[in-house]
């Protein structure tokens, strides 16, 4: 059992959302994020004044899966995020779970995950 | 059919029977009278229109705090309006400079309360509250200035005596018969007599307290700190824009159908200049039309022709209008280099075009000379400025003006009020 947790672009989620369902991973976290990382940051206008944002609007994508998933996760979110080349694109960490348990019928491990 | 004309003929003879003086009087006293009515009910909407356009350019941590000032000014105003303002402002034959009627209100006792009050115009009662409203109006402008950093207490115990003595005393001048009416200095609705008056203690306000904590990195360069809701400003600007048909169209004192509609239409040419002009200015200067800009040229355009709604042209209404859209974005940039941290660009607004909108009509009117004018602005500077600067001097010395740095971080809403505008909803605050 693995913990993906990516770090996306939030205008990006509708598509690596799609890409998913049609890889068959249904469950999934979506957490709205603010982050700073390689791109360039962006510039922003209020009465008069520009000034820069440095901390960015990101969305946390956190998706619990069985080992033989993993891949079909890291593909979902590469096809999309790498289509055009610009800085900025975010991570994918991996994690390992040492349990799962669905709450309401208090299954473990594998059937929980599914 | 019959009975319709039988039923004519009883309302009729109802309506007009009982009068003992003349019939055409007494509809046109009952006429003035309910439009003074009318425009005192507005201008007290635009005390809505300040505090959510206050609230709407501040930081969500501070909105139950301005909400507070905003609403406990207008019940400050009017009580102490009531209590000796009223008496102050309009103290009947005095030396011009000061002058008082006595506390409280008293109206005068038959017809000379009703109809021979003021030839007819509005009762004595109808009087009280519609300069009761422009009292009130005066005192709120000081709050967006002084916003996010001010000691609730302090600033109502400048404003009790703001607008309970400088407001009127200033008024008094030139509404109440005073030296410079004498003079023939003409301030049709308050473009220095409530919106400079506000805006001096706006200005002494905001440069006495210093910028709000993070608006200045440590080199000195400017940082935004942005409004929280521009919704909630653009319903602000709307209803004051609103409120300024009974602030403008009621100080005609009368329904006078020719007066009242010119003043309507230069009113509203110069708003909507006010915004084409501080829309062309943002836009060329910030490479972005703002927002908040706009929000601001359109008020900006109110106060300019306030002054000269009523003797203007409408086709300068819109160079009055437009150029008060231009003043007003310049004003904003300039305060912020100058240090002098304004959140909502009351100064700007208010006592800037105030200040416009006062000479324009020397400018644009020949029954008016423009350096009588200019003895009023500065007549009216001068004492403002000073006035409020003793008085925010003395409330520092003696209780503080500022908040704690502490508070000022978490917030107004905790620090002054312990309770949350946005319970439930997550607030970056501290960033």
């Amino acid at each position: 059992m693995k913990l993906v947790i990516a770090i996306i672009q939030p205008e990006e989620l509708p598509y690596i959302k799609e890409e998913l369902l049609k890889r068959e991973i249904y469950k999934f976290t979506v957490t709205n994020a603010k982050g700073q990382g390689k791109e360039i940051p962006v510039q922003e206008v209020y009465r008069g004044i520009s000034h820069e944002i440095t901390l960015l609007k990101k969305v946390r994508l956190e998706i619990a899966v069985n080992n033989e998933y993993v891949d079909s996760v890291v593909d979902a979110i590469t096809t999309v995020a790498q289509k055009d080349g610009d800085k900025g694109r975010g991570k994918i960490f991996i994690l390992p779970i040492e349990e799962c348990i669905r709450i309401r019928t208090g299954e473990r491990g594998k059937e929980a995950i599914g | 059919m019959k009975l319709l004309i039988l039923y004519i003929f009883m309302v009729g003879g109802f309506l007009f029977g009982k009068s003992t003086t003349t019939t055409g009087d007494e509809a046109l006293f009952v006429v003035n009278n309910t439009w003074m009515l009318v425009s005192a009910f507005l201008v007290f909407i635009m005390h809505l229109g300040f505090a959510t356009l206050e609230s709407g350019l501040t930081q969500a941590k501070n909105t139950v705090n301005i909400l507070f000032k905003n609403v406990s000014i207008v019940a400050i105003g009017i009580l102490t309006y009531a209590f000796c303002g009223f008496n102050i402002m309009y103290p009947g034959s005095f030396n011009g400079i000061l002058g008082f009627g006595g506390f409280g209100l008293s109206v005068p006792a038959g017809a000379a309360g009703l109809i021979g009050y003021a030839g007819g115009n509005y009762t004595y009662f109808t009087d009280f509250i519609f300069q009761a409203m422009f009292a009130a109006t005066a005192a709120t402008i000081v709050s967006g200035a002084v916003a996010e950093r001010i000691k609730l207490s302090s600033f109502l115990i400048f404003s009790a005596i703001y607008v309970a003595l400088i407001y009127p005393i200033a008024g008094s001048w030139t509404w109440g018969a005073g030296w410079l009416g004498d003079k023939n200095f003409h301030d049709f609705a308050g473009s220095t007599l409530v919106h400079s008056v506000g805006g001096w203690a706006a200005l002494v306000g905001a440069y006495i307290l210093g910028p709000r904590i993070g608006k200045y990195s440590k080199s000195g360069a400017i940082k935004p700190i942005l409004g929280h809701n521009m919704p909630l400003a653009t319903i602000g600007v709307f209803l004051l824009w609103f409120g300024w048909y009974g602030f403008n169209g009621g100080s005609v004192l009368s329904a006078d159908p020719g007066a009242v509609s010119l003043v309507f239409v230069t009113t509203t040419l110069s708003a909507a200049a006010g915004v084409v002009g501080a829309m062309i200015t943002s836009w060329y200067i910030s490479k972005k039309p703002d927002l908040s800009m706009i929000l601001n040229g359109s008020l900006a355009g109110l106060v300019g022709i306030t002054a000269g709604a009523d003797c203007i042209s409408p086709t300068n209404s819109i160079i009055v209008g437009f150029i008060s859209g231009i003043i007003v974005v310049l004003a904003v940039i300039q305060l912020d280099k100058l240090k002098i941290d304004d959140p909502v660009g009351a100064i700007s607004v208010h006592l800037f075009c105030g200040v416009w909108g006062t000479l324009s009509v020397g400018i644009f009117s020949s029954d008016y000379s423009v350096s009588t004018q200019l003895l009023g602005v500065s007549s009216y500077g001068a004492f403002c400025f000073i006035s409020s600067f003793v008085l925010f001097k003395v409330i520092d010395l003696l209780l503080g003006l500022r908040v704690t740095e502490e508070e000022e971080i978490i917030g107004l809403d905790i620090g002054e009020h312990e309770m949350e505008s946005y319970a439930g909803f997550q607030i970056f605050s501290a960033e």
